[in-house]
């Protein structure tokens, strides 16, 4: 057993962290933020080029060719530095809706009342007959609500739970890095036990959530993935909330990035259907498997 | 990234599952928790058996996969736990394996082994508690003895061990750390009193104990002089590793007959039990796949596990109190009743987040061992 990154995927994971840190940084982000609704075609089109909508399309039919583990590291990258864009929806798309994988095309998705992106999507998959739009919570993440309740496919649902295991890994790096700089009291806040055990908490929850993520990118079993689902949701929402915390005052304001991560954790919990759907799931599995 | 077990380790799951299949129905019937001798016995007797099957040294000799493969499994078919061989087997063993020298290997491993000696762990006091290294228990050196005068508490298995791994201070002028000896002490040595304490689930679950001029040899010191505290970082990275795998499997079982038991008494038809057991079920996957991960890094490493046990033991902790509140939420007002199934479990797991380090000592190491938050004043 080798539960482990291997030497490509650590190189893959490092490439994507790369190319976002060059092509989606903190200036590019705060762009975004200042013209909601709008998608940068140019960044769709370079990560189509470099293989994330494609990266698991067979080499055959012009993709990567490499698995849901590669996809759940590539998204977990993205969750890491808020990325926008239907960026689930379009890496579903690719091999079946033209110009997906390749970043041509922007594919939204009508999942579960909720359709992300719509007005700038391409192509819509799902019934998003009836859609009205809603002043959404999150600046980077133009929301419809649709009348339809769709079915979501599981690999969204892992994919979701990758990125919110990205939001939540950033989120104690921000808490950490402000931990050990900022002083109060004449010496930094992170010397404290109220602190350093936000941090903790914060650390444990990630970790966690990474090992279930990780698990069930091996496995694709929906129990997995339902588990994934219901702990990387913890991880984000909770990990946001003690990053702002322990940022204080400056983790409440607009300027600071965390409420970015914090409000796309919340659109996140919810593209998956309610969380009782997993949990109910994951309670009819203790009765159908011998004990 | 894999999760799949090599021919050679899917072998040894099956070799060990046809040995449990024939091995346990001839097992004695278990002990009564408060009979200590009869417990004794049927540990070691237990022991005994892997070790003439020739596991008996899986704890320390087999790589941390074999491990993980050898408690699923004995935990799976019902097999006894170490219980009584606790310490030797998961403390006292490896530490003297990875510590000691080839005398003290030799006299002390092999009975470990076989089931024939008993270890308990002298390391908690009453005034030192979660501040370990605060110990006073003095030894001071006299001839090829230390002559050792103090007194111990929390100590699992007193009543009934052979030996005692000891933690004592041989120099009292140096910084706290630095001053301390790690020392295996014979519990028949003259000056020993062990009072047994009862625990809030009503069992003498481990004791007092108060040395008074004890003579322990000098050669029975494992590890330098006052670098004992080293030798017990040790000893504590082998108890926060893998300690827990066949806990978590438990747990996992628990969940399910919570679940079956739920149905039959119609608190199944509550939709927020549910989902309170179905986030449960996500909790002890979890909490396996991290085990899983922890296995492999170990084995990545060389075998000695890392701070990372630390993470698992915060949430597992309080994992399992949940469980079994949970339980007592099935049960209704049976969860009173002390013949119930999980209700002495239900009392024992308030222990998990005090024992082997708190759950605020463990926040501490993880914050300041792996987040590099600096330490307090």
């Amino acid at each position: 057993m080798r539960f482990q990154l291997t030497e490509d995927q650590l190189a893959l994971r490092a490439g994507v962290r790369e190319l976002l840190a060059r092509r989606f940084g903190p200036q590019e982000l705060r762009a975004a933020v200042d013209e909601p609704g709008r998608l940068d075609r140019a960044l769709w089109r370079e990560l189509g080029a470099a293989g994330f909508f494609a990266l698991r399309l067979p080499e055959a039919h012009g993709g990567v060719g490499l698995g849901l583990p590669e996809a759940v590291l590539a998204f977990e990258e993205a969750g890491r530095t808020l990325l926008p864009g239907p960026l689930v929806a379009t890496h579903l798309a690719a091999g079946t809706v033209p110009g997906a994988a390749t970043g041509e095309a922007v594919v939204a998705a009508a999942g579960n009342g909720l359709v992300e992106w719509l007005e700038q999507a391409d192509v819509v998959r799902g019934d998003a007959a009836g859609a009205v739009p809603l002043r959404s919570v999150d600046p980077l993440t133009p929301l419809h609500r649709v009348p339809a309740a769709g079915t979501v496919d599981p690999v969204a649902v892992l994919l979701t739970a990758a990125e919110q295991l990205g939001g939540a890994t950033r989120a104690c790096e921000l808490a950490v890095q402000h931990a050990r700089t900022r002083e109060q009291f004449g010496q930094p806040i992170g010397a404290f036990q109220a602190i350093k055990h936000l941090c903790a908490e914060m650390l444990v929850r990630t970790e966690t959530a990474r090992a279930a993520v990780y698990a069930a990118a091996v496995t694709a079993d929906p129990a997995d993935i339902h588990t994934a689902r219901l702990l990387a949701d913890e991880a984000a929402v909770r990990g946001a909330r003690d990053c702002l915390q322990v940022h204080g005052g400056m983790g409440f304001t607009w300027e600071f990035e965390l409420h970015l991560h914090l409000k796309r954790a919340w659109v996140r919990t919810h593209r998956a259907g309610d969380a009782t759907e997993s949990e109910e799931t994951l309670a009819a599995e203790l009765l159908a498997q011998p004990i | 990234m894999d999760l799949a077990y090599t021919p050679e380790e899917e072998e040894f799951r099956a070799r060990l599952r046809e040995w449990l299949r024939e091995a346990l129905p001839t097992l004695p019937p278990k002990p009564s928790p408060d009979d200590w001798p009869g417990r004794r016995a049927y540990d070691l007797g237990w022991q005994r058996m892997l070790h003439d099957a020739g596991y008996g040294d899986v704890h320390w000799g087999a790589s941390p996969t074999v491990r993980l493969i050898f408690l699923e499994e004995t935990e799976k078919a019902g097999a006894p736990y170490v219980g009584a061989g606790f310490v030797g087997l998961l403390h006292a063993g490896p530490t003297v394996a990875a510590e000691g020298t080839a005398e003290q290997r030799a006299r002390w491993l092999p009975p470990i082994l076989r089931g024939d000696e008993v270890w308990c762990q002298g390391f908690s006091e009453p005034d030192a508690g979660s501040d370990l290294a605060a110990l006073r228990t003095r030894a001071r050196r006299d001839g090829d003895d230390y002559v050792v005068t103090g007194s111990k508490i929390w100590t699992s298995h007193a009543e009934v061990a052979d030996w005692c791994e000891l933690l004592v201070r041989t120099d009292p002028e140096a910084p706290k750390h630095r001053g301390i000896s790690w020392l295996a002490m014979p519990m028949d040595a003259p000056g020993i009193t062990v009072r047994p304490l009862k625990t809030l689930a009503g069992s003498a679950e481990f004791a007092e104990m108060f040395l008074d001029e004890v003579r322990v040899p000098v050669a029975n010191r494992v590890g330098a002089e006052n670098d004992g505290w080293r030798v017990t970082m040790v000893t504590l990275s082998f108890e926060r590793g893998t300690a827990f795998v066949g806990e978590v499997v438990a747990c996992r079982r628990v969940l399910r007959e919570l679940a079956v038991e739920a149905r039959k008494n119609g608190r199944w038809d509550d939709p927020a039990l549910r989902r309170r057991l179905g986030r449960l079920n996500a909790e002890f996957r979890a909490l396996w796949r991290l085990t899983q991960w922890n296995v492999s890094e170990a084995e990545l490493t060389g075998g000695v596990p890392g701070v990372g046990g630390s993470v698992f033991k915060l949430r597992y902790s309080h994992a399992r109190q949940e469980l079994y509140d949970a339980a007592a939420d099935v049960l209704g007002p049976e969860s009173l009743d002390l013949d119930r199934p999980w209700v002495l479990d239900r009392l024992s797991s308030l222990s998990y987040t005090i024992a082997a380090g708190t759950s605020q000592i463990q926040r501490n190491i993880v914050a300041e061992r792996i987040l590099g938050l600096p330490k307090g004043r």
